[in-house]
């Protein structure tokens, strides 16, 4: 008996009977417009449920020989402050967010629904968001990145730039960069020289940070994938693009707390399923089944902490993105719908929620940025990061579901993108891991 | 760069502020909350050692009087500013942690004279200066409609004529003088609208009586009667133009809303760090990491309180420093008062909840500060105002169309 029979309670012979007819009803009208055999194959196809396969084939990841001569781990150092309040960003990260912008508004966001659907982001989409440079943005030029000192803020930039366009398919972009990123920033010398050069040549590989588990009130801080005798065993969830990726950074609980551990794909112990949930489709959601996987471990149990920290700003970064996407498109379609012979917004009950949504996502990301210059700047920001979650979580999907009522039955459709950005909105809270800044 | 942390060249005086709410201000604080009306002496010795700090250079802005946008104070070039608007909503956060009532109460540091600094012509500027000077704009018929005021300004020779009656005006009972808003033209609707400063020595001029209230019981709040009050017509502030209109006036909230926003940070700190001690003792402690559906309720509600201020207090730094930057901040400025405003009142309500018995009687403070924080979701413009002004700005609205 499923967990859902369970709890229903005995049925009596009406409830017995209902339960019938409602099986019925439901073959009947199937069956009336022949349609079984379509619609099963479309759910499977459209969700691609049940598929269930061995982990992608990896390229040999072999240190470097150019790298190999590092005696000692590349690390960033904190970005220097000027010690003035300041809300402007440099023109480096003013560069490239208008970059990451247009492609946002270019490619992102024409292609959202469709991605959506399809349940995965384009080929071309991918290789040309490596070729924006996503997955160098932490990593130092010395391993052949793009920046010298850390860069947390300009993380949180472009996420929130690439969400505006649409978070699903930001997610499948961003997703090898949290790994590149990871092992930048907790890697030793040997496992940036063997797994870096390859985030920074032509071909990006699709990799995955790996933290959520299969659970209710999920705490990244008490895992149940365990690490013994240097074998992973567990399950992780929500995993972006886990069906191609080569290379996963995944949390395991050991005997001094929850580390990082570098995994190929290619072990025959890696067994991934797809798992569609209600957003975030474009990112190929899967599950990660762990079975005596040979794993080496990745930073400390404070790096853990911090890429836990980390890991949440990047999604704050995308609930702001989106929530922007929805104040935008509500804002001109309150002004041009009619009723009772005038705009809806000149109703304060409709004008208030505009408002709202405008106070809200200003405090959201001041509080976002707060917590992005901080990590940047090598200060303390779990504080932060900790509010920044907490607001970002309520107030974006306070957000997200005021944009769908704001349009109301017509949020409810599929016409308008509103009711994606509400699915998507509900991830953050949820997610751990996935993204990196 | 973006950085959001107190500016460096500001946090020894913001430490020196702290200092005297910790050690002036809250130590007197349940003494004129309870005694209502009366004069808090300390205050006199507080105020000229701010207006030492101020003369000395040290303290730009110790309080509501910093707010003048001039032009060597605004960005030239590219580098950013940090001016007198950041350190004025630094230092009233300070001093309302220690206790807002007192710090309304402060000479020389009124409203009114963010509206003198405001608007005011450098000749003004000079004679107003050491003025302690309150604002009345509300009257007994209008407060949210701020346009449609009643009090009269007639020229009659070189003398304005001011008839009408003004109500809640704060510190209205001890101040020097009081910034007026009257109309020159009833029939020409809100472009005739303009502020004099009219001193309290002026003939015609009432103090009729001091309201009893629910909270900032420290802090005076007087009804003030005008009836042929001549007030000369070189107080006017700002231009007589009427062309120039409503935006003169409206200018000052501008630069106000973020010192009332502050107040709300301030005093919502305040409930938040004591209600974080008790509960401590108690046991609950908040952990920044775990999963927050794991950690004790109170630890949950605390969390959230904590994040919407934290939102509270970077917007109401963020329209100081557009100001300081010479960078419109209407929009800014009112988010700020709206999320500062309506999150103190809760977060001050809820410390109360969570503390119990320990937070409802007089043995602590807190009770005091969920009565206090209700007037900032109320005064330089309620919550259900500022949301109409965020509303019109993001919607392109005016306010016939919206109202």
């Amino acid at each position: 008996m499923s967990l859902q029979e369970k709890t229903r309670g005995r049925r009596d012979a009406i409830g017995v009977g209902v339960a019938l007819l409602n099986k019925l009803a439901r073959s009947r009208a199937i069956d009336r417009f022949g349609l079984r055999k379509p619609a099963e194959r479309a759910v499977f196809e459209a969700t691609k449920t049940g598929f269930r396969t061995a982990g992608a084939l990896s390229r040999r990841f072999s240190a470097a020989t150019k790298l190999t001569g590092l005696s000692e781990p590349s690390r960033l150092p904190a970005a220097k402050g000027t010690g003035r309040f300041d809300l402007t960003p440099t023109e480096d990260q003013q560069m490239m967010v208008d970059v990451v912008r247009s492609f946002a508004s270019d490619v992102l966001r024409p292609a959202a629904a469709a991605a959506d659907t399809r349940c995965a982001t384009e080929a071309k989409v991918l290789e040309s968001s490596a070729e924006l440079g996503l997955s160098l943005i932490e990593v130092p030029e010395q391993l052949g990145g793009i920046v010298t000192e850390r860069s947390a803020m300009t993380g949180v930039l472009v996420a929130e730039a690439l969400a505006y366009g649409d978070m699903g398919q930001a997610v499948a972009c961003l997703a090898p960069s949290a790994v590149s990123t990871a092992i930048s920033l907790w890697g030793d010398e040997t496992q940036q020289a063997t797994y870096l050069p390859a985030f920074t040549g032509q071909t990006v590989p699709a990799a995955a940070l790996a933290l959520v588990e299969p659970r209710p009130v999920f705490d990244p801080f008490v895992l149940r994938t365990r690490y013994t005798g240097g074998l992973l065993n567990g399950v992780k969830s929500l995993v972006p693009r886990g069906a191609e990726a080569e290379l996963f950074v995944i949390g395991a609980q050991t005997d001094a707390g929850p580390r990082l551990f570098v995994v190929e794909a290619d072990h025959p112990g890696v067994v991934i399923e797809a798992e569609p949930s209600m957003g975030l489709r474009a990112a190929s959601l899967s599950r990660v089944i762990l079975t005596d996987v040979p794993a080496v471990p990745l930073g400390s149990v404070d790096d853990y902490a911090e890429c836990v920290r980390l890991s949440r700003l990047g999604w704050c970064a995308l609930a702001l993105g989106t929530a922007r996407a929805v104040l935008d498109y509500v804002t001109p379609y309150v002004n041009s719908r009619e009723a009772f012979g005038e705009p809806i917004s000149h109703r304060q009950s409709v004008a208030f929620m505009v408002a709202n949504i405008g106070i809200e996502l200003e405090g959201m990301k001041l509080v976002t940025y707060r917590a992005g210059s901080r990590a940047a700047q090598g200060l303390s920001f779990a504080r932060e990061a900790a509010l920044a979650r907490r607001l970002c979580t309520e107030k974006g999907m306070q957000i997200g579901t005021d944009g769908v009522q704001l349009l109301g039955g017509h949020g409810f459709v599929k016409e308008h993108p509103v009711e994606r950005w509400y699915r998507d909105l509900r991830a953050i809270g949820v997610m751990e891991g996935a993204v990196l800044v | 760069m973006i950085n959001l942390e107190t500016p460096r060249k500001f946090r020894a005086f913001v430490n020196q502020a702290h200092q005297v709410a910790a050690e002036m201000l809250r130590p007197n604080s349940r003494r004129y909350d309870l005694a209502e009306h009366e004069y808090p002496v300390e205050l006199d010795m507080l105020a000229a050692m701010v207006d030492g700090l101020g003369a000395s250079g040290t303290g730009s802005g110790a309080g509501a009087s910093g707010v003048r946008r001039s032009a060597s104070d605004s960005a030239s070039g590219d580098e950013v500013v940090n001016g007198s608007n950041l350190s004025s909503v630094l230092s009233i956060m300070e001093m309302c942690w220690g206790d807002v009532g007192l710090l309304l109460s402060m000479p020389r540091q009124g409203l009114g004279n963010s509206a003198i600094a405001s608007v005011a012509s450098e000749e003004q500027l000079r004679r107003f200066d050491g003025v302690w000077a309150a604002m009345a704009i509300t009257e007994p018929d209008c407060g949210s409609d701020s346009a449609n005021i009643q009090t009269t300004a007639w020229l009659d020779g070189d003398d304005y004529v001011l008839n009408g009656e003004k109500i809640f005006v704060t510190a209205g009972g001890r101040c020097d003088a009081v910034v007026v808003w009257a109309t020159l033209d009833k029939t020409l609707g809100r472009a005739a609208i303009k502020s004099f400063v009219v001193m309290k020595d002026t003939p015609g001029m009432t103090v009729e009586r001091l309201e009893n209230k629910l909270g900032i019981r420290a802090s005076d709040t007087a009804t003030i009667r005008f009836e042929n009050c001549r007030v000369p017509r070189e107080n006017l502030l700002g231009t007589a133009d009427i062309d120039q209109g409503f935006a003169g006036v409206m200018q000052t909230f501008d630069n106000t809303r973020p010192l009332v926003a502050a107040m709300a940070v301030g005093c919502a700190r305040a409930s938040l760090e004591l209600t974080r001690d008790l509960l401590a003792e108690a046991g609950v402690h908040v952990d920044y990491d775990r999963a927050v559906h794991l950690q004790p309720a109170a630890a949950a509600t605390y969390l959230a309180m904590e994040a919407d201020w934290e939102a509270a207090y970077l917007l109401t730094l963020q329209a100081a420093w557009m100001a300081d930057n010479a960078r419109p901040n209407s929009l800014q400025a009112s988010m700020a008062k709206a999320k500062a405003g309506r999150t103190a009142n809760d977060i001050t309500l809820r410390c109360v909840e969570l503390t119990g018995s320990l937070g409802y009687s007089e043995h602590e403070l807190l009770e005091k500060w969920s009565r206090d924080s209700k007037i900032l979701d109320i005064f330089e413009g309620t919550q259900q105002i500022q949301q109409l002004i965020v509303a019109r700005r993001l919607l392109g609205k005016t306010s016939a169309e919206l109202k």
